[in-house]
């Protein structure tokens, strides 16, 4: 692992960020003041209960959302300081987004969906190759309707891996498949952390799934409640839940 | 990097209008209707004036024309000297009856000389076949297009005609058009009446000898210089004519054959504009709404592209392809379709409007106005949902939407929802959880219904307008008009023939109406106190009584004269002696057709110094006798005219039915594909918006049934609400179209049947079953388990 306490090799720092949502009684902190390092080229799984922040603090750091106050900094960058324009050119260079309901665009083909990004990036890999590195260099002109749950959620990892992206953030990637296919998808985002060095951020309520991470961040109640280093992250093919 | 020949955007844009091919077709259906009307109509419009225009300019159509009774040729050097006048043309010009081989009745005809050896300078014919006259030639003659068509006359048939007096049998060498008769008009005829009125020019030296005019002529056409003031021209005109008999002199808007294509062009203006504008506007506002709905459904998707890195233009440009295909295929239907048909229309038009030179005109800003005009409100309603989906922050656009607030509706909180099922319940809520939407829905299926009470109202007004005028008001079988005003002993005659049970005398004076410096060429009618066949209606359809005395006018006559009750026009009464009469208007009446004026015969012949002397007569005859009748009345060599009512009335509607209905017909079922094409998309999108929660319903255990009645019942208030807004919004579009529907020969009466609004009720609703019919089968084909995954 590299030297997580030097600035260069932190991808995102984030100081006490807090969110709330609405407001007067109906208020919900979804955050309630998180800071936090995350070192580059690590895989990090964020556990914790439902409501606990966890896919409100990912799509702050992935820019798809402002925080009530705080500020994040990509590699020294505030996103705060961002325009709407330049959020939108941080997205589309540095970050991957694997959903939970994949969100492909079911008229487009896998190899299309992927061709989505790589129309657009600056230094995509070909569309083929992503997908291939996601064993799915058989599916390609199959649309999404076609293909399983596991396989819709791979073209999205292909798709995500595809502009060659700084940080990968998935928000339950597995969470609506069944374990074996989860641990295709799960293999296959591993491959891509180890193969490219892409810094990537899982957030899941399987705990099953901390064992592969370098790192285990727990969420509860809008704060950071434990973080857990792991010095021998178990190959995926070793999960089972 | 290897860019791709189409993107993968691109390809995403093609496959979702595959997706969406049937809600496609109607959007640019209802946009390609609004094209159409709008090109179809103003090609028509357009061509017609420029066909007029032309024709006017070619045959050198004169601006300024006059009568006389005998006027020495060389008087014609003095017209040439007046101030502005730049050609003049003189000539001999007869009315006589004519009796034509086959035809029961008598016919009437106008004969005019033509210069030997050239061609006129003025009022130039067009042939049409045939040959023109040699001056050798006797009794050779040209004659009018509409009349030979209307006796099937091959060249070489002859007619008999009586000319000042003598009989003289004409030749007809060739068929011509002019474009003083445009329309054939015949004496105190409304409407054309291509049998029994005919017009012929022969050789200026045998007109001459014939009816020993020669060395003079009765009748002058004069032209003006650019710029030239025509009140002072007439004016001059009068003066030089008086000692010869001269009439007063008219100008263009007096011609009786330019008035009426100018009343018919002035009506096709109106209509052929106010009803394509509503058009274009209604579908333009329902693409918006088809295409806001469009977007907003796809508003997980936006937020995926921005999530990955799309920026907002790039988005924005996606989604304006889409309506740039839209708007393409629109438009391509709609100006190929608008000039396919324009060019149809106009050719039945070219039956009735007699120019040479009429053809269909493109006009590039017609077409570019409406593409531009749809183009731009479908752009707006994408771009307006474009900018609420893409505002919204990509992770919240993502989330299936929040459920909204619920609150509980109005039924519930007045305690009635009880008398409403649990189903039920939920329909009505989901109405007041969107107002504005259920309401723009509605609206935009009322302004469907409201074009097509549009269109067919009408029908109605011209109904309506046509019992008025010759049920209740002109109830009269036949009118007959004698040569020149005759004893009322005259009538005794008629009474006797075979077939008449009741005669009315009439005495019509053909006056020039003055008031300040306003002027209109008319006529009086004398009519009896209380007329039983002849009547004139007030406001209330009664007959208006006369006993007394007064001088009554049509509110159009009043109009243009702009007198109110109590002023005094002056009428200079067009005969030999030219009479003078103050009078003051008694009444103002409303009439939908034509524009007259009349008071009690015996006031008038009083006036005019004249014992009881009658024009004319309305009679009330037996159809049984009309055959032993005609005989009878061309025995009578006094009667040079005779209408007969029915005939009037179905010259009148295939009148109509040529003008107006035709255009109407091509309304009729564009406003039907409106209808048809907005419903479907309303209840396809409804479908579109709710696919996933019904089929989460499905899965709960609602039966089909259940879950389509609450799409249904959705729609079905929408379609409900619809109703009364159509109604409200087609009544103030047909009372807006009505007002601007006014020329001189017509004021169309804002009239309604029921039957109109009942047809444009059941249109939207069968359209609303067809379209539910349609939605209905995707309701039947849920695929539970996909819908539930989030693949559509």
């Amino acid at each position: 692992m590299l030297d997580a306490t030097t600035e260069e090799n932190i991808v995102f720092r984030t100081d006490e960020i807090t969110k709330q949502y609405g407001i007067g009684e109906l208020t919900v902190h979804a955050l309630r003041g998180v800071t936090m390092e995350i070192p580059k080229g690590e895989l990090i799984v964020l556990l914790g209960p439902s409501g606990s922040g966890k896919s409100t603090f990912l799509n702050i750091i992935g820019g798809l959302d402002q925080p009530t106050s705080g500020n994040v900094h990509f590699k020294g960058h505030a996103l705060a300081d961002m325009t709407d324009k330049e959020l939108t050119y941080f997205r589309r260079e540095n970050v991957g987004f694997v959903f939970q309901s994949y969100n492909l665009v079911p008229s487009l083909t896998a190899l299309e969906n992927v061709e989505l990004i790589t129309d657009i990036a600056l230094e995509p890999m070909p569309a083929t190759e992503a997908l291939a590195a996601v064993n799915l260099h058989d599916r390609l002109n199959h649309f999404p309707a076609q293909l399983s749950g596991g396989e819709q959620q791979r073209v999205a990892i292909a798709r995500a891996i595809a502009k060659r992206p700084e940080v990968m953030l998935c928000d339950e990637p597995t969470g609506a498949l069944d374990s074996e296919t989860g641990i295709l998808v799960l293999q296959a985002l591993q491959n891509v952390n180890r193969t490219y060095g892409t810094t990537t951020i899982i957030i899941t309520h399987n705990v099953a799934i901390a064992d592969v991470a370098d790192r285990v961040i727990y969420f509860a109640d809008g704060r950071v409640s434990n973080i857990v280093e792991n010095e021998n992250p178990a190959p995926v093919s070793e999960l089972r839940w | 990097m290897m860019r791709q020949i189409i993107s993968a955007l691109n390809k995403k844009l093609l496959r979702d209008l595959w997706i969406i091919k049937g809600q496609l077709v109607a959007i640019v259906f209802v946009m390609a209707s609004g094209i159409m009307t709008f090109v179809l109509s103003f090609g028509v419009i357009d061509s017609l004036e420029l066909g007029q225009e032309i024709y006017y300019a070619r045959s050198e159509f004169a601006d300024v024309w006059a009568g006389a009774k005998r006027v020495p040729q060389d008087v014609d050097e003095q017209i040439k000297q007046i101030n502005g006048v730049s050609q003049v043309e003189t000539r001999v010009t007869f009315g006589g009856i004519i009796q034509v081989d086959g035809m029961e009745e008598p016919a009437t005809g106008r004969i005019i000389s033509l210069p030997d050896n050239r061609e006129p300078l003025l009022n130039k014919i067009y042939l049409e076949r045939g040959r023109l006259l040699r001056p050798d030639e006797e009794d050779a003659v040209l004659a009018s297009e509409a009349f030979v068509l209307a006796h099937d006359f091959i060249l070489g048939d002859t007619v008999d005609m009586i000319i000042n007096g003598h009989k003289r049998t004409l030749k007809i060498v060739g068929v011509v058009l002019s474009p003083e008769y445009v329309y054939s008009l015949g004496p105190g005829a409304l409407i054309p009446d291509n049998k029994r009125f005919g017009v012929f020019w022969m050789s200026q030296h045998a007109l001459e000898a014939a009816v020993d005019m020669d060395g003079a002529f009765n009748d002058v056409a004069v032209r003006l210089n650019r710029g030239a003031n025509v009140e002072d021209v007439k004016a001059e005109l009068d003066r030089i004519l008086k000692p010869y008999g001269g009439l007063i002199s008219y100008g263009r808007d007096e011609q009786l054959s330019n008035w009426f294509v100018e009343n018919e062009l002035a009506q096709n203006r109106t209509m052929g504009t106010v009803t394509p504008i509503i058009f274009l506007c209604v579908a333009a506002f329902l693409v918006n709404v088809v295409m806001t709905r469009q977007v907003a459904i796809q508003r997980v998707q936006i937020g995926m592209l921005k999530a990955v890195g799309y920026n907002e233009t790039e988005i924005a440009l996606h989604y304006l392809r889409m309506v740039m295909v839209i708007v393409t295929l629109g438009s391509i239907i709609g100006l190929i379709g608008g000039a396919w048909l324009g060019n149809g229309l106009l050719n039945m038009y070219a039956d009735y409007f007699r120019f040479p030179y009429l053809r269909y005109t493109y006009s590039a800003d017609v077409m570019i106005i409406a593409v531009a005009f749809c183009a731009a409100a479908a752009t707006a309603g994408t771009w307006i949902a474009m900018k609420q989906a893409a505002s919204l922050p990509p992770a919240e656009a993502m989330r299936a939407e929040a459920p909204t607030e619920f609150k509980r509706t109005i039924l519930e909180r007045l305690g009635i929802d009880k008398f409403f099922s649990f189903l039920s319940r939920i329909v009505l809520r989901q109405v007041e959880r969107r107002p504005i939407r259920a309401f723009l829905s509605a609206l935009g299926v009322g302004f469907a219904l409201s074009i097509l009470v549009l269109i067919n109202s009408m029908y109605d007004s011209v109904d309506y307008m046509m019992n008025v005028q010759y049920d209740i008001g002109n109830r009269e079988d036949m009118m007959i008009s004698f040569v020149e005003p005759r004893h009322i002993s005259a009538l005794e005659e008629i009474r006797l023939m075979p077939g008449v049970m009741k005669v009315e005398p009439l005495r019509d004076v053909a006056v020039h109406l003055s008031h300040g410096h306003l002027s209109k060429r008319t006529g009086i009618s004398g009519i009896i106190p209380q007329p039983d066949l002849h009547r004139v209606l007030g406001a209330d359809l009664k007959p208006i009584d006369i006993t007394g005395g007064g001088f009554f006018m049509s509110r159009m006559l009043a109009e243009i004269l702009d007198v109110k009750v109590g002023d005094v026009v002056k009428a200079e009464v067009l005969d030999d002696r030219r009479p003078e009469l103050d009078l003051a208007v008694s009444a103002i009446y409303d009439e939908f057709i034509g524009m007259g004026a009349f008071m009690d015969i015996e006031r008038i012949n009083s006036l005019l110094n004249e014992g009881p002397v009658v024009t004319g007569a309305a009679l009330m005859i037996d159809p049984n006798w009309n055959g032993p009748l005609y005989q009878n009345i061309k025995e009578v060599p006094s009667i040079i005219g005779m209408a007969m009512m029915t005939k009037m009335r179905e010259l009148f509607e295939e009148l109509m039915d040529q003008n107006m209905m035709q255009m109407m017909g091509v309304y009729v079922v564009f406003s039907a594909c409106i209808a048809c094409g907005v419903i479907y998309n309303t209840a396809r999108i409804a479908f579109s918006e709710r696919a996933r929660e019904l089929a989460a319903l499905r899965v709960l255990g609602l039966t089909k049934g259940e879950v389509a009645y609450i799409l249904f019942g959705e729609l079905a208030v929408v379609v409900f609400l619809s109703i009364p807004m159509g109604i409200v919004i087609g009544y103030g579009l047909v009372a807006g179209l009505i007002a601007s529907f006014e020329t001189e020969l017509f004021r169309m009466p804002l009239y309604i049947n029921n039957d109109t609004y009942a047809y444009a009720v059941i249109v939207v609703l069968l359209s609303a079953l067809f379209s539910f019919y349609l939605v209905w089968r995707k309701v039947d084909n849920i695929d539970l388990v996909a819908a539930q995954k989030g693949v559509e």
